[in-house]
């Protein structure tokens, strides 16, 4: 009842478009993620530390630099825009794939890490041990490492969902505030508060609050269970 | 013999260690018997687990050829990879699958199994193993022993044409080793799968082998039947030198719970531990508990005299000690002595000697 009355049309919208947005974003950072978790967790290419270090470049940078290179490389004069554009898919700054893609960038490390360790807390044994029972390659991925690292999958996929909800800085640069398209809940909440609507900021970052606090709870009770630390320190979500 | 199914393996490797300077070096060409237990015998660093993993596929070798009854697993471009090898393989520590019971993980090897295995096998090995009474359980609710018992019956039933075992009974403690021990010999007896066994336990090895390839430094010292090569005297074993004598007990003396054990040559008194008559067993002799005289001493407290005649003397100018070899009919016993008693006893091949041996150890 408090959020009928208290929430408006546009303030669900922003909603809606973030959690569509959230999950997207983590449907498929866990399939790009997982192929790079593993490479990383099994090769010993002199790359691995050039990839890891590419991988967990966005933990680091402002999102306002990653937006800006992206806005530039999307853009119609961009590599990715003029490649979008051969493919009759126009350009990608400011629409909903854009930010996915945006997205996507920005939550990478937070998806590749936690599968990552508990890849590489299941270790090369059960895999060998799979090989001798003849299992190949990807008998042994599904039948042994996916549910062996399941507490990294699901740590993953909070995380990753979690901090696409909370981004800001990358939303802003390449996605503007369109409504419906590109307008999610923490570009909201700042209309709010540009146009002195403190109540209606209040409301929706409350919500915020709540929702992060309920996933985060969710998480270590996860966590917990699993009896093993899967979570890096980098787990810990930075708001941009 | 040709037409016997064979394995056959040739390997060559070299790695770099981690720490030390030098390489390790492995390169061995050799052929086995495709049938009984064959033992790889080696202490820590030599190998002997690499090779079980290159023939497993587990490891990749610079240059290798590996024939397995005249199926080609490894040569030139040829490499089949794990999942495509025919073997069955019992890792050092047991390694279940902790997110799958104990059923669970037997069904993982039932549903690849080469070929099905029938529900009488299955019965025999579950009870053979004592499985029942663990089937619902998970792995982290099992004690190393039971884990290891899981593990070698998932083993069997993938239905393998040879069965890798890496020291499966190193990471157990003495009871639980003995209890492993017993396992392992009755399924030897009744599993007609071939068997390559890594150990750094003589003991073991002379309970379980047919068959032994010493491995020292990554090459392959000596090989053969179990009883041949540990009466030979360049077979470097430290103190675990000794030869194994196979026998049955013919006869007992209750009063003194003693048996009378029968082998090849001659006979040993041993205590009685409980052995039904004519029970075949192996007894092992080492080369320290022996002793030599040069005429029968009745007055010695040592039960065991035996009649031997001296086959070759082996000693060192640097070390105190050496080793004779001696027959005993036809079989082979070796004596540590040291080098001072052999000068004094004028001991030389061919000599007529007596041999005291001061206890045994029973193996099988």
């Amino acid at each position: 009842m408090l959020t009928t009355t208290l929430l408006s049309a546009e303030d669900f919208a922003a909603i809606w478009l973030t959690i569509k947005l959230a999950t997207t974003v983590t449907v498929l950072l866990l399939l790009v993620g997982t192929p790079i978790a593993w490479w990383l967790t099994h090769t010993n290419s002199r790359l691995k530390a050039f990839v890891n270090a590419l991988v967990t470049l966005p933990l680091v940078l402002p999102p306002t630099v990653i937006g800006f290179y992206l806005l530039i490389t999307m853009g119609p004069d961009g590599f990715i825009g003029q490649f979008t554009q051969m493919l009759g898919l126009g350009i990608l700054p400011f629409t909903f794939w854009g930010l996915v893609i945006a997205s996507m960038i920005y939550s990478l490390p937070f998806v590749v890490q936690p599968i990552q360790n508990a890849m590489q807390a299941v270790g090369k044994r059960p895999l060998e041990v799979a090989a001798t029972l003849r299992a190949g390659p990807i008998e042994q991925f599904f039948t042994v490492v996916l549910p062996l690292a399941k507490p990294g999958f699901i740590s993953a996929a909070v995380l990753g969902f979690a901090h696409t909800v909370g981004e800001f800085g990358v939303v802003l640069m390449i996605g503007g505030n369109i409504p419906d398209e590109t307008k999610v809940i923490s570009v909201q909440i700042y209309d709010h508060v540009e146009a002195l609507q403190y109540s209606q900021a209040h409301t929706l970052s409350l919500t915020m609050v709540l929702f992060s606090f309920a996933v985060l709870l969710l998480l270590h009770s996860v966590q917990r269970r699993s009896s093993s630390s899967l979570f890096s320190a980098k787990g810990q979500s930075s708001n941009g | 013999m040709a037409n016997q199914p064979q394995l056959s393996a040739k390997f060559s490797l070299t790695r770099k260690q981690k720490s030390q300077n030098h390489c390790f070096e492995l390169a061995v060409d050799f052929s086995i018997p495709f049938r009984g237990v064959t033992a790889i015998f080696g202490h820590s660093g030599s190998g002997k687990t690499t090779l079980l993993r290159l023939i497993a596929g587990l490891e990749k070798c610079q240059q290798g050829q590996l024939i397995v009854d005249q199926h080609i697993w490894q040569q030139a471009e040829v490499f089949l990879p794990t999942h495509q090898r025919t073997v069955g393989y019992v890792f050092q520590e047991p390694s279940l699958f902790d997110h799958l019971t104990v059923t669970k993980n037997l069904q993982y090897a039932l549903k690849r199994a080469d070929s099905p295995v029938t529900k009488t096998h299955y019965n025999e090995v579950i009870q053979l193993l004592a499985l029942d009474t663990l089937l619902t359980r998970y792995p982290t609710q099992l004690s190393g022993g039971e884990k290891q018992r899981v593990a070698i019956a998932r083993a069997i039933f993938i239905q393998p044409t040879v069965l890798l075992m890496d020291e499966p009974l190193a990471s157990l403690d003495g009871k639980h080793k003995a209890e492993i021990l017993a396992y392992l010999e009755s399924l030897t007896a009744i599993v007609n799968i071939p068997i390559i066994y890594v150990s750094h336990s003589v003991d073991e090895i002379m309970r379980l082998a047919d068959h032994v390839l010493v491995l020292e430094a990554g090459k392959i010292s000596a090989q053969g039947n179990v009883f041949d090569v540990f009466s030979r005297l360049d077979t470097r074993l430290g103190q675990d030198k000794g030869v194994v004598l196979s026998g049955k007990i013919v006869a007992f003396e209750p009063q003194w719970r003693l048996a009378k054990f029968e082998f090849s040559g001659g006979h040993l008194w041993l205590a009685d531990h409980d052995f039904n008559l004519n029970q075949e067993i192996r007894v092992q002799v080492k080369a320290s508990d022996i002793s030599v005289t040069n005429t029968c001493l009745d007055d010695s407290s040592v039960l065991n005299r035996l009649a031997a005649k001296v086959v070759a003397i082996s000693e060192q100018a640097e070390h105190a000690m050496a080793l004779v070899q001696l027959s005993v009919g036809d079989s082979q016993f070796i004596a540590q002595l040291t080098r001072k008693s052999i000068a004094s006893l004028a001991l030389s091949p061919d000599n007529e000697v007596w041999l005291q041996v001061k206890s045994t150890a029973i193996v099988r």
